[in-house]
């Protein structure tokens, strides 16, 4: 291992510099668009238009975000900054909170009783990995039409809460809770609600914390299907209204209320991610998503 | 198995009843009607429809458009797989060596995760746009004619480089879990033994992560067919002039924006195919990853 005149201690120091090197490197290769959209949205459109830009803070920070709090984003995407946060975390919160529960009973049915067709319900979910909304666009606008379902709340949540990851998780999970505690909550004369209650909900907590947050993203992040299923601007998410809003044919895009949506739009999950990130690691790895 | 059970009969089809009806209605039956259109022809007013068999994915498979769709999605997939597992596997292996320091570098690592495609496009998009991008900018000082909203290698580059920067958080997570699970004790003995660090990496840990490279290269390449969808719409709409037009992309536009069903069913279900294999693919390599870890 050690170069030939150099101490192993001396070769192994070296490599941990260098190691230190990349990962800066690499730290800032990833940091930096985001970095980046920050500081823009802290300088005035001229500042913007003017590369290239400043590495520091400006001094329009105040001024950008109590504009595009207070009316600025509505004058151009006809629709409140206020108003695009809560659709998005209420759609985030619905599909992270609806995965959770509709899983979680899909795979306390599967695991803690005895029917016909368990195993087929538990493929059918299963097989809905295989059939993302990408592949079958058309059929499914068509359902939301036939529905009504266009530019509602329930359209944008409800068509996504299922999910065979998760009912795969929970089920995973519930398959390693030993018999005898089954059996001595039935001695004791606990039903299934008792049971679920008492024993296995707070058993379950990190496997609810690690997908809340790795649906939580999924949910926030979501582009192709409020696409679909939204008319309205008043039913915008806030990453497809910041996407109505940028042209570059268009000399008077407001780029610093442009880059302050931008900010809005990527905060609230990283914040998400990096706060629950000890469950939101552990819940990556072990599921494989 | 399981010995203890209730004896409810009702209950079990009571919880299982919302995911059940959610996946009959929002996944089933639309998926059974993109088959079912596929084989069939629409008259232009789409009063009726005449069943036509594989002519639409005859079509489809010999339109200039459509293969030109595929090199772009595999050109793209390509790429994209293969530098977001690569500059991830290199940061996962420095950041092994570290002991101080190694969860704040995690940490700054996870961010692009939480970016949605589309805004991830967008970003980049902000600092490379030609019109006032703070690193287009030096390109054109040294003489590079760099514009991705007219030139499409340009485009490309600039989807590709989002679409890799959000994928390198989830790839370098997973290769951190990979090696910390190889035992210390065999890069110990090569160690002794005179192995080179790099002879040593290619030898043994290299080989040891096959599990998890594999199982992150069906993720990548799913992730680069499907996910990236956001940023294609976003950033380049496909263009300039379909040099950035991938297969879901098409499917959008024809299904949804040009209204041409028969053949967009068509694509629907050759999509269909790929994921199918992919995710076949996938379990049947998992027993292996979780050998390892």
């Amino acid at each position: 291992m050690a170069e030939p005149g150099q101490s192993p201690m001396a070769a192994r120091g070296l490599a941990r510099t260098m190691a230190h090197f990349w990962m800066i490197l690499g730290v800032i290769i990833v940091a930096f668009p985001i970095y980046y959209v920050f500081i823009a949205s802290t300088h005035s459109v001229q500042t913007i238009l003017r590369p290239p830009l400043p590495l520091l803070p400006g001094p329009e920070a105040a001024e950008n975000y109590s504009d595009a709090f207070s009316g600025g984003i509505g004058r151009i995407g006809g629709v409140s900054l206020w108003r695009l946060l809560g659709n998005t975390t209420l759609i985030a919160l619905g599909i992270a909170l609806g995965k959770i529960a509709i899983s979680m009973a899909s795979a306390y049915a599967i695991v803690f009783f005895r029917f016909p067709f368990r195993m087929a319900c538990f493929w059918l979910i299963f097989i809905t990995l295989m059939l993302p909304v990408e592949v079958r666009i058309q059929p499914t606008y068509k359902v939301m039409v036939d529905l009504g379902l266009i530019d509602t709340y329930a359209g944008l949540i409800l068509p996504l809460i299922a999910s065979a990851t998760a009912t795969l998780l929970f089920r995973q999970f519930f398959m390693t809770i030993p018999d005898e505690l089954l059996e001595a909550a039935r001695v004791d004369g606990a039903g299934p609600w008792r049971f679920f209650k008492d024993i296995l909900w707070p058993l379950s907590l990190t496997n609810v914390a690690a997908i809340f947050v790795i649906q939580f993203i999924y949910g926030w992040t979501q582009y192709l299907w409020p696409l679909l299923v939204t008319n309205s601007n008043e039913m915008n998410t806030i990453v497809i209204a910041l996407k109505k809003m940028i042209s570059f044919a268009d000399a008077d895009t407001p780029w610093n209320l442009v880059m302050v949506t931008s900010v809005l739009a990527i905060l609230p999950p990283i914040l998400v991610v990096v706060l629950m990130q000890r469950w939101f690691v552990k819940g990556l790895v072990e599921t494989e998503k | 198995m399981r010995r203890t059970v209730f004896p409810h009969k009702l209950l079990p089809w009571l919880l299982l009843a919302p995911q059940l009806a959610i996946t009959l209605i929002f996944f089933y039956w639309p998926a059974a009607q993109a088959f079912r259109q596929s084989v069939l022809k629409e008259d232009p007013f789409g009063l009726s429809s005449a069943f036509v068999g594989l002519a639409n994915f005859r079509k489809v498979l010999s339109d200039p458009a459509y293969l030109n769709a595929v090199q772009v999605t595999v050109v793209f997939s390509l790429l994209v797989a293969f530098s977001a597992l690569a500059i991830a596997l290199f940061l996962a292996v420095q950041a092994e060596k570290i002991i101080r320091g190694k969860g704040f570098y995690r940490t700054m690592m996870i961010w692009p995760y939480a970016v949605a495609p589309a805004i991830a496009g967008m970003l980049w998009l902000f600092m490379f746009n030609p019109s006032f991008g703070t690193l287009a900018w030096p390109l054109r000082q040294i003489g590079i004619n760099w514009n991705p909203l007219l030139d499409g290698d340009d485009a490309m580059i600039l989807v590709v480089a989002a679409a890799t920067w959000k994928q390198i958080s989830y790839n370098f997570l997973f290769f951190v879990a990979g090696l910390q699970a190889i035992p210390k004790s065999l890069l110990e003995a090569a160690a002794i033994d005179g192995a080179s660090r790099r002879h040593a990496f290619w030898t043994i840990v290299f080989p040891l992560l096959t599990p998890t490279t594999f199982f992150l290269l069906v993720v990548n390449t799913v992730y680069a067919l499907f996910d990236t969808f956001g940023i294609i719409h976003a950033v380049t709409g496909g263009g300039p002039g379909k040099s950035t037009e991938t297969l879901v992309y098409k499917v959008y536009n024809d299904g949804f924006v040009n209204l041409i069903m028969g053949d967009s069913a068509a694509q629907s279900v050759i999509l269909m195919v790929i994921v199918i294999a992919l995710t076949a693919f996938q379990f049947r390599f998992i027993e292996r990853r979780v050998h390892y870890g």
